[in-house]
C-alpha cells in the first residue's frame, strides 16, 4: 500500500500539536515548583487539610457510586422496560451540566429551602457547609461516569453467559456476583477511574453548594482558588502534589484492571 | 420422561410443539433456520417462557402455564450447551466445569471436574482459560461442564456447528459416546440431516414452528411426510402434475419437460416427486437395452464431485438432479462435465406427495 506522504505529514502535526498541548500545563506544573517549595508546601497545615478532606470525600463519594450504582447499571443494561433509554439520558444528563448548575440544582433540591430541606432538617441532617455536602456534591457529578461506563460492561456480558449460569444452577443473584461482575470488571474499574478523577478535580458544584471552608469543605481544587491570587507557589505546590496523586491513582486501578483479568483465573 | 406441550407466537410463525421422549433416548430437531428449534429448547431449559405451555419431567411439573407454575432454570437443571458454548472467560477450565458443584467440598469439587475432563481427555487443559482451547477442546469442554450438573435432561444446541469439517468428526464421535452413556433424555437441535442420523434415536423435523413429521431416520428417508422432508433428508425433489393414472402407475408431467411414472397412487393436481440420488441409474446414448427401470430422462453433466469411492453428479434436465454412482462405473462410462446422459430409476423408487 502506498502512504500519502503529506496525509500522513498531517496526522503526525496533529498528534504532536495535541501532545504538547495537553502535556506542556502539567509538565509546567512540575517544573514551576522547586522541590524545596514542595516538602515546605507539604508541611503546611492547610495543604495537608485540604489533600485528606480530597481523600475521604472522593473515597466515600465514589464508594456510594459504587455500590449503588453498579446494582443499577445492571439492571438497566439486561432488562427491557418501557422509559429506559429517557431513563438512560437522565442519568447521563449531568455528565453536560455546568457545574455551577449542578451546584444551584443540588442547593434547590436538598439546600435549606430545597425540596427534600424540610425532611434532611427533620432528620438533622445538614449539608451545605459541611462535609457531607461535598461528598453530596462530588456523587452527583461523579456517579454518571461510574455508571455509563458500567452499563456498557454489563451489556457487553453475552446474555448467554447468563443463561449458562442459570442452567448450571445459580439463581439470578449468584449469576450477577459469579458472572456479571467478574466479567465486567475490567469496565467497572476503568469506570472507577474516570469517576474518582472527575470527583478529585470536582470545583464548581462543591464550591456553590459546600462552600469552602478549610479543613471542612475545602478540598484541595478549592484550596489552590484560594490561594493562587495570594500564594502562587504555595498553589503550584498543591497542584503538582494532586497531579502526582491523580496520576497514581489512575495507574493503581489501570495496574490493579490488569490483575483483575489475570487474576480470576486462580 | 419428559412430555413438553409449548405455544409461543414467534413474530411472523407460531410455535405450536408436542414433544415426548424416554429416559436415555436422543431426539433430534430438525429443521431450517428460524425454524424455532433453539427457542424449544430455550423454553424446556427455563430461560425463555411460552405463552402457553405444559412440562412435565417424571413427576416434576416444570412448567404449567394454566397453574401458574414455572420453575426457573436452576432449578431445572438441564445440561444446556449453547450453539457458541458459553463458556465463562473468567475461569479456568477446570473451574467452568465445577462451576455448578457449588455443593461439593472445595477439594472434592476439584476432583470431580478433574475427572470429567479426563472422561472428554482434557485433563492437560485443566487450567487455561476457554479463550486459548481451540474449538474442539471448547465443545468438549461445554459438554463436560453440562454433565457436571447431573443433568434432568440434556439440551444441545448445534453442538458441532462451531467446529471445522476436520474437527467435527472426532466431536460427533466424543458426542455419540457420550449420548449413548447418558440415561436421561437428550434434545438435540442441528440442520444438518447426517447429524441428525449419527447422533439420535429420532429425528422430529420442524418447519414453521411445526413438527412435520417424527420417526427414525430410516423412516423420515424411506416414507417423507413431505417435499421439505425428502428434501431435508437428502433426496432429489422434483415438482410437477399429476397428468394420468394407468393401472397401478400414476403419471406426472414435470415442470421443465419430461415425464416420470410412480407406483404411488397418491393425489392429483400438483405434486413433489422425491427420489434418492443413489437410486438413479446413469447411462449413455439414447437407444440401449431394454430395463425394469420405467423413468428416463435425458440429462447433462453439469458437476463431478468425488465423495470417497463415489461420485456424485450433478445433472442439467428439466429440473436439476443429482445422482450418485460408484467412481468404477463413473471411469467406465467415461463419464465427464458436460457429457449427454440418460438417468432412469424405477417407479417404486419414485414417492409422490402431494403439494
Amino acid at each position: 500500500m502506498r502512504t500519502n506522504r503529506w496525509f500522513a505529514l498531517a496526522l503526525g502535526l496533529a498528534l504532536c500539536v495535541t501532545l504538547v498541548f495537553l502535556a506542556l500545563p502539567v509538565v509546567a506544573v512540575f517544573t514551576h515548583t522547586a522541590p524545596r517549595a514542595l516538602f515546605h508546601s507539604l508541611g503546611d497545615a492547610a495543604t495537608v487539610d485540604a489533600l485528606r478532606l480530597s481523600l475521604t470525600t472522593t473515597a466515600i463519594a465514589v464508594a456510594i457510586i459504587v455500590v449503588i450504582g453498579t446494582p443499577a447499571a445492571f439492571l438497566l443494561a439486561t432488562r427491557r422496560f418501557a422509559g429506559r433509554s429517557l431513563l438512560l439520558t437522565l442519568i447521563e444528563l449531568p455528565l453536560v451540566l455546568p457545574p455551577a448548575v449542578a451546584g444551584i440544582g443540588l442547593l434547590a433540591a436538598v439546600g435549606p429551602g430545597g425540596i427534600l430541606g424540610g425532611v434532611l432538617r427533620g432528620a438533622h441532617v445538614q449539608l451545605v457547609l459541611e462535609t457531607a455536602g461535598v461528598v453530596v456534591a462530588l456523587t452527583f457529578v461523579a456517579a454518571p461516569f461510574y455508571i455509563r461506563q458500567a452499563h456498557a460492561a454489563f451489556e457487553a456480558v453475552p446474555a448467554s453467559l447468563r443463561d449458562a449460569s442459570r442452567t448450571l444452577g445459580s439463581g439470578e443473584a449468584a449469576t450477577f456476583l459469579r458472572v456479571a461482575l467478574p466479567v465486567a470488571l475490567p469496565g467497572l474499574l476503568a469506570g472507577l477511574a474516570l469517576a474518582w478523577g472527575r470527583a478529585v478535580g470536582e470545583f464548581g458544584a462543591t464550591l456553590m453548594f459546600a462552600g469552602s471552608l478549610r479543613g471542612v469543605t475545602q478540598t484541595a481544587p478549592l484550596a489552590i482558588y484560594d490561594r493562587f491570587a495570594s500564594d502562587f507557589p504555595g498553589a503550584l505546590a498543591l497542584s503538582a502534589i494532586l497531579v502526582a496523586v491523580s496520576a497514581c491513582l489512575l495507574l493503581t486501578i489501570k495496574l490493579f484492571g490488569g490483575w483483575g483479568i489475570a487474576g480470576a483465573a486462580r | 420422561m419428559l412430555r413438553a406441550e409449548l405455544e409461543h407466537s414467534l413474530g411472523v410463525l407460531m410455535l405450536d410443539v408436542t414433544l415426548e421422549l424416554r429416559p436415555g433416548r436422543t431426539l433430534a430437531l430438525a429443521g431450517p433456520s428460524g425454524a424455532g428449534k433453539t427457542t424449544i429448547l430455550r423454553m424446556l431449559a427455563g430461560v425463555a417462557t411460552p405463552a402457553c405451555g405444559r412440562i412435565v419431567h417424571g413427576e416434576d411439573v416444570w412448567l404449567d402455564s394454566r397453574g401458574g407454575v414455572c420453575w426457573a432454570p436452576e432449578r431445572r437443571r438441564c445440561g444446556y450447551v449453547v450453539q457458541d458454548y458459553a463458556l465463562f472467560p473468567h475461569l479456568s477450565a477446570w473451574r467452568n466445569v465445577a462451576y455448578p458443584l457449588r455443593e461439593l467440598p472445595r477439594r472434592e469439587r476439584r476432583a470431580r471436574a478433574l475427572s470429567l475432563l479426563e472422561r472428554f481427555g482434557i485433563t492437560a487443559l485443566a487450567d487455561e482459560r476457554p479463550q486459548r482451547l481451540s474449538g474442539g477442546e471448547r465443545q468438549r469442554l461445554a459438554l463436560a461442564r453440562a454433565l457436571a450438573v447431573d443433568p434432568a435432561l440434556l439440551l444441545l444446541d448445534e453442538p458441532l456447528s462451531a467446529l471445522d469439517p476436520r474437527t467435527r468428526a472426532g466431536a460427533m464421535r466424543t458426542l455419540a459416546a457420550a449420548l449413548r452413556d447418558l440415561d436421561v433424555p437428550a434434545v438435540l437441535v442441528t440442520h444438518d440431516w447426517a447429524q441428525a442420523v449419527h447422533l439420535s434415536d429420532e429425528v422430529a423435523v420442524i418447519d414453521h414452528g411445526r413438527i412435520v413429521q417424527r420417526g427414525t431416520a430410516t423412516e423420515l428417508a424411506g416414507t417423507p411426510a413431505n417435499a421439505f422432508v425428502a428434501d431435508f433428508t437428502g433426496a432429489v425433489v422434483l415438482t410437477g402434475v399429476v397428468r394420468a393414472r394407468t393401472g397401478e402407475l400414476t403419471e406426472v408431467e414435470l415442470d421443465g419437460g419430461g415425464s416420470v411414472l410412480s407406483t404411488v397412487g397418491t393425489g392429483n393436481g400438483r405434486v413433489a416427486v422425491s427420489l434418492y440420488p443413489w437410486e438413479i441409474t446413469i447411462s449413455r446414448g439414447t437407444g440401449g437395452p431394454v430395463e425394469s427401470a420405467q423413468n428416463r430422462l435425458r440429462a447433462r453433466i453439469a458437476t463431478m464431485t468425488t465423495v470417497g469411492n463415489r461420485v456424485r453428479l450433478a445433472l442439467e434436465a428439466g429440473q436439476p438432479l443429482v445422482a450418485e454412482l460408484t467412481a468404477k462405473a463413473s471411469r467406465e462410462l467415461e463419464l465427464a462435465v458436460g457429457t449427454e446422459v440418460i438417468a432412469s430409476w424405477k417407479a417404486t423408487a419414485t414417492r409422490l406427495t402431494a403439494l
